[in-house]
């Protein structure tokens, strides 16, 4: 048994860790989010050149390995500095779809460009009535003259605003809830019929509607066989999970730290809050809920990098979003209290930790869905 | 034992529902099922219609113009208002400075101040918290040296709700700084209008600024406007903290957002073809929160009851500030979990009175995570819950 990181990922963590250090504070965030692309380009070149956009891919498919340990060695890192460009949106999601689902050279190419930072995608998967369940997609594909014709409304698409391409889950046959017939389709952002509705999400990332009016596409966007999507879909999204899990695993570790460094800081009554009992023994407990945290998160990426039936991953990756779920409630609400009302401020970073894991909670499934999910899956 | 109403109550409750359903205009409570802030005029507008039923000030005397109303009818007036989603007047004139004046002002202060209050011609707000004296409220800064006929009023106060409104402020100053610092302190009332006052308002997570930093620099404040004895505000100020402390439990707002949140779970699909209103994790959730509102209600019920029998309130008024914010904060995260992706649109201008362009979002499902985040205040101000639980340990527990 060894929990330690290897030399690589020790790497990885100290190349993040030293481009937070210099160039991403809570002003130069602030900064990023209110930019009109709302994210740096400049902050995604370096990603490139510093191989980070390459982690989530295996050396098979161009990339640096594609452990589910590396991923969330990293996306901690991200969480901690409240990162806001579009690392899930594009390397995780997007191209984890593509890793799965596309082939031969069309697979090498949009990889290399992924990888090099010249690629932006966005995963059309949420829609309006279909919650958590990502099987539920009414959104249609039918074939006509050799042409897919796609129609439907998406939610929550993030980074369409800046996306190149887009990655649309529609269906082709069966009924609305049913795991065949489920496609994944490359579609041109700028598509004719392809309507995106920006907006900023309260964790300040780009993110919108989009929807489908007969968008007309070859049939050649299909990623994979037709109707075969949803178990690559279901794998690239629980990894997307667990990677975020970890994102918010970093942001509450950051809030607990900071919690902390206030207590010692702010005077009340003539000391400084920290040291009273009744706060001490609460930062305590989120300390605790810090290193379960961690701890669940850690079981199920080893589960994701293990030769483990997909029903075990499966259910490790519920376990840990709902406790991590727990965790961002209990860390990120006590970290307001304890600060008082300067934490209620938009100035102070914490409050923008608070949101940011607010809206992990809600991605992928909150932690209600993923109780259910884990308890369907005995 | 029984927790009924009389006949009487129960015409009066008749009454004040009439009132509620004809008098609160539909407009408002449009705006504020869909979590839109009615604007200044609105609210002052909804105040001076209660006043003119005679309604505005129901815990003042009614020498002053207050209702006469028993404690019981009180309840039933803040019930019926809180579950039609009729807001409360704005506090900080009708409830916090005025009982001062009245106990502690001469005449000429009464005179001056009081009917422009009842009447809601003069909006008010409060200096009371600090930078550095929040909880510990006594270590206040702000200083007011006499010169003359006047005060010199230097400093800055912080978390002024709705400061921006303000033709009034009441302050908490230093008068003297060389005994205990509970000893020094005075009560102060000041025109926003005087040179040398400015305020910056504070954004908040939501995106909204409802509090304001107020800043003081060379104020000249006529001594006329000094309530009570100088060094005496400390005294005053805890009677103006302890008011009124019952119907702060927010139980018939946080039943009305029950309803809410039943309707809309109705009406959203779980993404297996059911509502949410089917699914029994949900459900268990909102049973919780019920459970748990009613068990406050009856504390409030038996506090109500014990004050009606003459009884001063007590440390229960910590239960129901401590046991009400949180039960209300618990509802807010509902309302996020229930709308999920839907609550992630950052949009505040979308709830902003006179707001034009396309909503994003079905609802108003992109103010649920606003208000969650709003809400977090509710556990910090008005004595932080943990100055609540302090005031238990020392006044009930003897610790």
């Amino acid at each position: 048994m060894d929990f330690s990181y290897s030399e690589v990922q020790l790497m990885l963590q100290d190349s993040v860790q030293k481009f937070v250090q210099k160039s991403y504070d809570h002003d130069t965030r602030t900064k990023i989010v209110d930019s009109e692309d709302g994210y740096s380009k400049e902050n995604w070149q370096l990603f490139a050149e510093l191989g980070w956009l390459a982690v989530p891919f295996t050396e098979e498919d161009g990339g640096l390995g594609g452990s589910a340990i590396d991923l969330i060695v990293m996306m901690e890192e991200f969480g901690k500095a409240n990162l806001v460009e579009p690392f899930t949106a594009t390397a995780v999601l997007g191209g984890g779809l593509i890793a799965e689902l596309a082939e031969g050279a069309e697979k090498a190419e949009l990889i290399e460009q992924l990888v090099t930072g010249s690629l932006q995608l966005a995963c059309a998967y949420a829609e309006s009535g279909s919650r958590f369940n990502l099987s539920k997609v009414t959104t249609t594909a039918a074939i006509e003259g050799g042409d897919v014709v796609i129609n439907g409304n998406k939610i929550a698409v993030l980074n369409a605003p800046n996306a190149d391409k887009i990655l649309v889950v529609a269906r082709e046959s069966g009924a609305a809830t049913d795991a065949e017939g489920v496609s994944i389709f490359l579609v041109d952002a700028n598509a004719e019929g392809l309507a995106i509705t920006p907006f900023t999400t309260f964790d300040g990332k780009k993110s919108s509607e989009v929807l489908f009016e007969n968008v007309r596409v070859s049939e050649s966007v299909r990623l994979g066989s037709s109707g075969q999507a949803l178990n690559a879909l279901q794998k690239v999204v629980d990894r997307a999970t667990v990677g975020v899990s970890a994102e918010a695993v970093g942001a509450l570790e950051s809030l607990l730290k900071k919690t902390v460094e206030y207590s010692k800081t702010r005077k009340q009554f003539g000391t400084v809050i920290g040291t009273f009992q009744a706060l001490q023994h609460r930062m305590a407990d989120m300390f605790i809920e810090c290193q379960l945290a961690r701890s669940i998160v850690v079981m199920a990426a080893m589960q994701l990098d293990s030769l483990a039936d997909e029903l075990k991953k499966t259910k490790a990756v519920s376990a840990a979003k709902s406790r991590v779920g727990k965790a961002i409630r209990h860390v990120g609400q006590e970290s307001i209290q304890i600060h008082g009302g300067i934490g209620m401020t938009d100035e102070l970073d914490v409050g923008h930790l608070f949101k940011r894991v607010t809206a992990i909670d809600i991605m992928f499934g909150n932690a209600d869905y993923h109780t259910e999910r884990f308890a369907s899956l005995e | 034992m029984n927790a009924d109403f009389t006949a009487e109550d129960l015409v009066f409750q008749d009454e004040v529902r009439t009132f509620l359903q004809n008098e609160f205009p539909a407009e408002y409570r449009e705006k504020i099922d869909a979590n839109i802030r009615l604007s200044k005029e609105e609210i002052i507008n909804w105040q001076k219609i209660l006043y003119k039923k005679g309604w505005a000030a129901p815990s003042w005397p009614e020498e002053h113009g207050g209702t006469g109303w028993s404690q019981i009818q009180k309840h039933i007036f803040a019930t019926e208002m809180g579950l039609i989603g009729a807001p409360e007047p704005v506090p900080f004139g009708l409830k916090m400075v005025a009982p001062v004046i009245m106990a502690y002002g001469n005449d000429e202060q009464k005179q001056r101040f009081l009917p422009d209050i009842l009447e809601s011609n003069v909006w008010w707000c409060q200096g009371y918290s600090e930078p550095n004296a929040g909880s510990d409220l006594a270590s206040l800064k702000t200083s007011a040296v006499r010169e003359g006929n006047h005060y010199i009023v230097n400093g800055a106060k912080t978390w002024n709700t709705y400061g921006q409104y303000a033709d009034w402020i009441f302050c908490l100053v230093r008068t003297d700084n060389t005994v205990k610092k509970q000893e020094g302190i005075s009560f102060l009332l000041i025109d926003m209008k005087s040179e040398g006052v400015s305020h910056k308002p504070i954004y908040l997570l939501d995106g909204h600024a409802e509090v304001n930093e107020i800043f003081f620099d060379d104020v000249k404040v006529p001594v006329e406007n000094l309530i009570g004895e100088e060094n005496k505000g400390w005294t005053y100020a805890k009677v103006l903290l302890t008011h009124e402390r019952t119907n702060i439990s927010g139980v018939p707002r946080g039943k009305r957002r029950l309803r809410a949140l039943k309707r809309i779970a109705a009406e959203t699909d779980d993404g297996f073809g059911n509502s949410m209103m089917e699914n029994q994790t949900f459900r268990n959730r909102l049973a919780n929160i019920e459970i748990e509102l009613k068990a406050l209600e009856y504390v409030e019920l038996r506090t109500l009851a014990s004050i009606s029998a003459g009884k001063a309130p007590g440390p229960e008024s910590s239960i129901l500030k401590i046991v009400g914010t949180e039960l209300a904060q618990k509802i807010d995260e509902i309302f996020v979990d229930l709308a999920a992706y839907q609550s992630l649109p950052f949009v505040p201008e979308q709830f902003e009175d006179g707001f034009q362009g396309t909503p994003i979002g079905p609802g108003n499902s992109a103010a649920f995570a606003l208000t969650y985040f709003n809400n977090r205040k509710a556990s910090i101000y008005g004595g932080s819950n943990e100055i609540q639980r302090n005031i238990i340990c020392k006044a009930v527990l003897g610790l």
